[in-house]
């Protein structure tokens, strides 16, 4: 614990007291956060701060710090990993991924190596793989039911502090 | 990694128990204790719910219906700890069970921080006030200490499990180079630095036994050099002996030496040991041979069995969108490659996909690959036919004498050789493009076609080697016949008694000695494989490192665009390199029973250029090469590769056999001089060293009328195991289907609703 709140402040030490035992609400701008060595590398850091947040534009607070760090360790549970994964990939938070949602989740993977039709082909290929319910966008149910299957998904999605 | 609220319900629950540590009362055992307090805590939780009556309580309460039924037995049952009976035990048990799966329900929830804590105080507290009433019935709290220490091993464990696995990894030789090509290159290209890994690992395996087994032996219990005529270099070449172009062509000291062959004493039993020396030599040379078989087999039924197991890819695209990218990756460099390889993996899929939606005129493409193949064909028996008028001309020339004839006419075998090499697979290339196949599909033809080509290669090296050893042999009754005339003319000056005339001693250096024709294939093996290796080495440096040097730095200062049109960065070119090493590895191996059986250095020259290859082909790839236009997967198996290894083996175990079987060793060099054929050295060993029975034994079995039952019964065994294995593969693609449709239907409902 003390670990976690000792890497909070060291991202911004002017604004994090030492002191918390009066729940200080103090809020770590997302600009910070993706400075963490654990997270600047990642196409996704953007996303997964805002996502954490309480206000959705990734000002966390310590509490929100801790939450993001236990649902991407390493003994944080399937299921918890799954639904914050959905809550990640889903950009415009409308509680669906959506084409638009796939290709702009694609576009950070290969940081625009792929052409517009190559784009399009495995957006395409995706949404007619995974979606179930024929409504052209992945619902959680879908996207919890691909991942289910997937081999490496619970070592790839994991951070470790 | 700490799981904090693993970690803040294990401080409270330490509270407890130093609470309780400081109430010593009555001993019971560990788990008693444990399933009273959780009961308590549970009855306490419940009861504290109907007190407060606070909305996060009643909403978990909600949530756990198991709850309310505890609740109720609760109120039936008058604790006191002394008198817990079995079924009060058994429901204190299952309480602390439900207990448990609360915390890993709470876990599980999305909800925030806050509303955790808050939860947990709750717990906490009602906690606590069980404690304080059940104090007296509550012993020391050693179980808990020892389940705290059985969790503080467990994570130990784990991180140490991880770092062991991390470390194996590290220790796989070059495996961060073939990382990083693979995510550069695709897998096609990775394939051939994991195969060359591979070559490698067997190779190194050969070297151990050929060097252990025969080479060292000899070097330290054998008779050294200069003792007998074998070992000793002639003296008409004593004065060369040292010259570098001489050892570089492996004469002079190098051919007298344990490298090759001729140099083995055929003495029985050598040093203190009484080691076997030409038993072992025979029985390593099997063994080499053998052992190159079963790898080759046995990594193609793991292959085998891996390509059905993991097939499973229906979710090929979201997978790779989801799940791909590690979240652990903190180096740049790192990530650099990991979208390196994202990229390059979107690229495989999109092409698989791509293919398979193509659907041309099935009756253009068909006619055009025919005519393909006939063009091919053509190419083929063109050029066998040259090779086999150049062989013919050269016996001709050989017959007439060497130096009669011009360079070019000396040379004339080699180089066509080359010629063919370097240009008809740039034919094949051009004529499989009329062909229109998936790109791993269009390797494996152009493999198969060199393939083909080198056969030409293979049966001109087999027909002057033979040439070469009758042309020995002969020369060797001539000098059998020299030998026993120049020592009868020795004798002539000293009393010729019949018995017992003196010893005459004559320096080894200077006795007339036999060719050896074993020494002589040995030696032409390693020629062949030296300036193989220079050969790739140099077109490697000239054809790529030269050509993107030029391309890059002429662009400057050149009218058309150097790097995108001609000549560009050269590809890397997979099949070339593939066949070079497997043809290599089939000289090495079983040619050689020919190549390693009379030249036992082959192993460790094998060795070293595997080492250097690897290192220079991982750097000129990185370097000068780009990645294929179209990058397509390699056929995770290799089979192919593997397939194409054990026909080489085979075709080169037919002539290492002839030469085995057929002609006799030499008379005066070898490990088998003397004997009649080289296997007799079997036959020997089985008639004195092992007891009498043992002879009978093998007598009996090698009796035609036992053995061919027994090949019938194999060949009977190999076909009902390949009707089973056809059958399960078969069920294994109806269970595979069955699991999909339940899948779809278990979702329609979902649809519906």
């Amino acid at each position: 614990m003390k670990l976690l709140h000792g890497r909070y402040r060291e991202l911004a030490p002017h604004l994090v007291p030492l002191d918390y035992t009066n729940n200080p609400d103090i809020r770590v701008p997302p600009t910070l956060i993706v400075t963490m060595p654990e997270l600047k590398e990642n196409p996704f850091r953007d996303r997964i701060v805002e996502t954490f947040s309480e206000d959705g534009h990734g000002n966390l607070s310590f509490n929100d710090f801790v939450d993001m760090f236990s649902a991407l360790c390493e003994t944080s549970p399937r299921e918890l990993k799954t639904i914050y994964a959905f809550k990640i990939y889903d950009f415009n938070r409308d509680n669906f991924i959506c084409k638009e949602d796939l290709k702009k989740t694609l576009n950070k993977l290969t940081k625009g190596e792929l052409s517009p039709e190559e784009v399009l082909l495995v957006c395409d290929k995706s949404m007619e793989e995974a979606d179930l319910d024929g409504d052209s966008k992945l619902s959680f149910s879908d996207f919890e039911n691909m991942v289910s299957k997937a081999p490496d998904f619970l070592s790839n999605f994991h951070v470790r502090i | 990694t700490t799981f904090l609220l693993g970690e803040e319900i294990e401080v409270s629950t330490f509270q407890e128990e130093r609470e309780r540590e400081r109430h010593r009362a009555k001993r019971s055992d560990s788990d008693r204790e444990r399933r009273k307090r959780g009961n308590g805590r549970r009855k306490r939780a419940s009861r504290a719910e109907e007190g407060k009556g606070e909305s996060q309580a009643r909403h978990d309460r909600r949530e756990k219906g198991r709850r309310k039924r505890t609740r109720q037995d609760n109120e039936e049952v008058e604790v006191r700890p002394e008198s817990l009976s079995s079924e009060e035990l058994e429901k204190l048990k299952e309480a602390v069970d439900e207990r448990k799966k609360l915390i890993q329900v709470l876990r599980g929830k999305p909800w925030p921080m806050k509303k955790k804590c808050v939860t947990l105080w709750i717990l906490k507290k009602e906690s606590q006030e069980f404690v304080e009433k059940y104090e007296g019935a509550l012993g020391k709290g050693k179980g808990r200490k020892l389940y705290a220490y059985k969790v503080m091993m467990t994570k130990k464990w784990m991180k140490f499990q991880r770092d062991f696995e991390n470390f194996k990894t590290a220790c796989i030789p070059w495996e961060m180079k073939i990382k990083e090509i693979e995510s550069h290159f695709g897998s096609s290209v990775a394939s051939y630095f994991i195969f060359l890994r591979w070559m490698y690992g067997i190779n190194m395996i050969l070297f151990c036994l050929t060097f252990g087994l025969v080479m060292v032996p000899e070097a330290l219990m054998g008779r050294p050099y200069g003792t007998i005529p074998r070992k000793t270099v002639p003296r008409a070449e004593a004065t060369s002996a040292m010259d570098f172009a001489v050892l570089w062509d492996f004469g002079g000291y190098a051919q007298y030496s344990v490298l090759f062959y001729g140099y083995y004493n055929n003495q029985r039993a050598i040093g203190w040991l009484k080691f076997r020396m030409p038993l072992s030599y025979f029985l390593v040379g099997v063994g080499t041979v053998a052992y190159s078989y079963m790898v080759v087999i046995r990594t193609m039924a793991r292959n085998a069995n891996e390509s059905g197991v993991g097939d499973d890819n229906s979710f090929n695209f979201n997978w790779k969108m989801f799940t791909s990218w590690d979240y652990l990756i903190g180096n740049p460099e790192t990530a650099d490659n990991k979208f390196a390889s994202i990229t390059t993996s979107f690229k495989e899929a999109i092409l698989e996909e791509q293919e398979s939606r193509k659907d041309d005129n099935i009756h253009l493409t068909r006619f055009l690959r025919v005519l393909a193949n006939f063009l091919v064909l053509c190419c083929l028996a063109g050029s066998g036919y040259l090779i086999y008028f150049v062989v013919r001309r050269s016996q001709k020339f050989a017959l007439d004498g060497l130096e009669n004839h011009s360079w070019w006419e000396r040379n004339e075998v080699n180089m066509v050789m080359s010629l063919l090499g370097m240009f008809c697979p740039m034919l094949f290339d051009v004529i499989s493009a009329l062909e229109n196949y998936h790109p791993r599909v269009a390797l494996q033809w152009q493999l198969g076609r060199i393939f083909a080509l080198f056969l030409g290669n293979l049966y001109t090296f087999i027909i002057a080697l033979m040439d070469e050893i009758n042309l020995k042999r002969e020369e060797e009754k001539i000098i059998k016949f020299n030998i026993t005339t120049w020592e009868a003319s020795l004798y002539n000056g000293t009393v010729s008694e019949n018995s017992t005339a003196p010893p005459v001693t004559i320096q080894p250096a200077d006795v007339p000695r036999g060719p050896c024709w074993e020494t002589m294939v040995g030696q032409e093996f390693v020629r062949l494989i030296i300036s193989d290796t220079m050969t790739t080495y140099i077109t490697l440096l000239i054809g790529d490192f030269l050509r993107a040097v030029l391309v890059r730095f002429l662009n400057y200062c050149w009218c058309w665009d150097l790097e995108a049109g001609f000549p560009s960065y050269s590809e890397f070119d997979v099949s070339g390199n593939v066949l070079g090493l497997i043809f290599n590895q089939g000289m090495i191996c079983t040619f050689s029973q020919m190549g390693a059986f009379y030249a036992p250095c082959l192993p460790a020259l094998n060795i070293l250029r595997l080492h250097v290859s690897m290192y220079l082909q991982c750097w000129a790839v990185m370097c000068c090469n780009v990645p294929q236009e179209r990058v397509f997967k390699a056929s995770g198996s290799n089979n192919f590769y593997m397939a194409m290894l054990l026909v080489i083996l085979f075709l080169s175990t037919l002539p290492a056999i002839y030469t085995i079987v057929t002609i006799p060793p030499s008379f005066d060099c070898g490990p088998f001089s003397g004997k009649q054929h080289m296997f007799d050295v079997i036959q020997e060993t089985l008639e004195l060293d092992f007891p009498a029975w043992f002879g009978k034994v093998f007598s009996y079995a090698s009796n035609p009328g036992l053995v061919l039952p027994f090949i019938l019964l194999m060949v009977l065994a190999i076909y009902y195991l390949q009707s089973t294995s056809k059958s399960y593969k078969e069920a294994n693609v109806e269970l595979k289907k069955k699991l999909q449709t339940v899948t779809q239907i278990s979702f329609s409902p979902l649809a519906l609703m």
